[in-house]
């Protein structure tokens, strides 16, 4: 038996069952709406779990779950050293969203991370403390400001509206999943000139540490085929 | 793996040896749990990948202490006769983002800080000695280096003091000193809409252009703004940095010699860089100091950029023990971090150097009594 674990409500679940429909194999919730089972028809031995985005990570890493589709802003963040416990196959071509670093527009002299930077020792100097980013992200955005060498800044948390916490003054800038920038526009900020922190999609998972049983291979072998990606393994 | 009876035994053994090497030191205590909001201010947001992190209800965030030498510095600053010599032996406590074997979560350190403002090249090379000595039976291979070459290079470049300051402040991350030198050598483009940018300041003031791009949120003020804008006008103003100068700093940070050979190639540099003297003049009573207390120099590697990364605290003097059999974190550690006291002081400050051991990599390693 394989388990493959899926996004249990919103849009992504809607395109998930979409992907896999368009490649011949049909998921489909059971019982109602608020019933979060479902099943899987087109190829055999392969038991669904409806989960929500932000667990599938952490039950891809516990190998709990064979297969599993969320974002990979998601796995990159929950799991640490994520290369050595999942294998991305397959990017499902939906939930485009950037994980960006976004500042007041009103800071023109803020273009890149080294920019940043020097605004940040003048901040610190100046107030005292480290200049502030809300964000959930603390994971990625911490590597990418080490990888980027900049300095004084402090993460705070923040697990939602975090568009808000500069106005509100509990943050100097944030680092948020966008995907249009409109919220980030209506709350007077605008991301860095450089490149994202990440491009995150969804994408098909595989968990390498889940128990691959003889069933399991022949499973995720005839899913694979179906649906027209690598199975993988190691 | 030895028992952690046999590592505590063997930690009590090292702080003895260490305490007599230097004629006597206290033996201190610490806390486990650190105010986690010093150590984030002095090392930044990066010690979280490093370090247990765990939250109090009523004092707030705390760490379980990533090393002593933190806790060390306040006690001494808040409590310490002058001059002073302590040892310690307990539990440092070392998150890790992903399993590194070798890299245990928790171990032991035995440690010595001397803090003394007399001659500093006698106390580095009497720390040196007390860890050399008490290593001795395990003939492991030493390296030594000094931030301090580095600091006195940066402080004689053709350069602005922002420019400088800038330099300073990130000496300890490679990536990114490298980048800002390249950009003052005129190497690296500034961000393409850069220029259009001090055109429109000097065209209509930075008040109108902060204006037009946006409403004013948040701490950071128009005036702060304002104040970069300035300063970004006055870099771009400077002239580029001379190449022969970038070419200085990556002869000096490719140094890698016996000691005294070491320092002959950097007096060489002097000629070019002179402020690297005072630094060289330390260097030099530094070696004369371990030559006289005995030490062979010659089985010592000198690496200009040794610890540059790793020893992050450290701005002058820095040594490490290796063992020749690879895939083992260094069996010893240990510099000069004056600055960490004057950071710490609050308007104070004390020179200081120590070092720390792993009694489990001694043990693990044949050595210990």
């Amino acid at each position: 038996m394989l388990r493959l674990g899926v996004p249990s409500k919103g849009r992504l679940m809607e395109k998930t069952f979409d992907w896999f429909a368009a490649r011949g194999v049909e998921i489909a919730r059971t019982g109602d709406e608020r019933e979060y089972a479902g099943h899987v028809s087109g190829v055999e031995d392969v038991r669904l779990l409806l989960l929500s985005a932000g667990e599938i990570p952490r039950e891809l890493a516990a190998g709990r779950i064979h297969l599993g589709v969320t974002g990979t802003d998601l796995v990159r963040e929950q799991i640490p050293g994520w290369e050595r416990v999942v294998q991305e196959l397959a990017p499902l071509g939906f939930g485009h969203a950037d994980l960006v670093l976004a500042v007041p527009r009103a800071w023109v002299d803020v273009e890149t991370p080294g920019d940043l930077d020097a605004a940040a020792a003048a901040f610190r100097a100046a107030h005292g403390h480290r200049l502030r980013i809300a964000t959930k992200y603390h994971r990625l955005v911490r590597d990418y400001l080490r990888a980027e060498g900049v300095a004084d800044y402090a993460l705070v948390d923040s697990q939602g509206a975090t568009e808000g916490t500069v106005a509100n003054g509990t943050a100097e800038a944030i680092a948020d999943i966008t995907s249009s920038g409109e919220t980030l526009r209506a709350n007077h900020l605008r991301p860095l000139s450089t490149p994202p922190i990440l491009r995150s999609e969804a994408t098909l998972f595989r968990a390498r540490g889940a128990e691959w049983s003889a069933g399991a291979r022949a499973a995720i072998a005839a899913l694979a085929r179906r649906i027209g990606v690598e199975p993988g393994g190691d | 793996m030895p028992s952690k009876a046999a590592i505590r035994a063997e930690a009590a053994r090292l702080q003895a040896v260490l305490s007599e090497a230097v004629g006597g030191a206290q033996a201190i205590e610490a806390d486990i749990l650190q105010p986690a909001e010093t150590l984030l201010d002095l090392y930044g947001e990066d010690i979280r990948a490093r370090a247990y992190v765990t939250a109090d209800p009523v004092r707030g965030e705390r760490m379980l202490r990533p090393d002593f030498t933190v806790p060390v510095v306040q006690m001494h600053m808040e409590s310490g006769a002058e001059p002073a010599r302590y040892t310690y032996a307990g539990e440092v406590f070392r998150r890790q983002e992903s399993p590194e074997p070798g890299r245990p979560a928790e171990y032991i350190q035995v440690g010595l800080e001397v803090f003394d403002r007399d001659d500093p090249a006698a106390r580095d090379a009497e720390v040196f000695c007390a860890i050399a000595g008490a290593l001795a039976p395990l003939r492991l291979k030493a390296a030594m280096g000094d931030i301090g070459l580095l600091a006195a290079a940066v402080s004689g470049l053709p350069l602005s003091e922002p420019r400088k300051a800038a330099l300073m402040r990130h000496l300890w991350r490679p990536h990114r000193f490298r980048d800002l030198l390249e950009r003052f050598a005129g190497r690296r483009a500034p961000p393409p809409a850069r220029q259009a940018l001090l055109d429109a300041v000097a065209a209509q003031g930075a008040d109108a252009v902060i204006d037009a791009a946006g409403p004013v949120i948040g701490r950071r003020a128009r005036a702060e703004i304002a104040a970069r804008l300035a300063a970004l006008a006055t870099d771009a103003a400077e002239p580029p940095l001379p190449t022969r100068d970038l070419a200085l700093i990556d002869d000096l940070l490719g140094v890698r010699a016996t000691p005294h050979d070491a320092l002959s190639r950097l007096h060489d540099l002097a000629v070019d860089l002179p402020a690297l003297e005072p630094a060289l003049a330390r260097l030099s009573a530094r070696l004369d100091a371990l030559d006289a207390a005995g030490v062979d120099l010659e089985a010592v590697a000198f690496e200009a950029s040794y610890g540059r990364t790793t020893l992050e605290y450290y701005d002058g003097f820095v040594f490490g023990f290796v063992a020749e059999r690879g895939g083992l974190p260094p069996v010893a550690t240990g510099g000069r971090y004056d600055a960490l006291t004057r950071q710490l002081g609050a308007g104070r400050e004390i020179p200081a150097v120590g070092g720390v051991i792993r009694p489990a990599l001694v043990l693990e390693l044949g050595g210990g009594a």
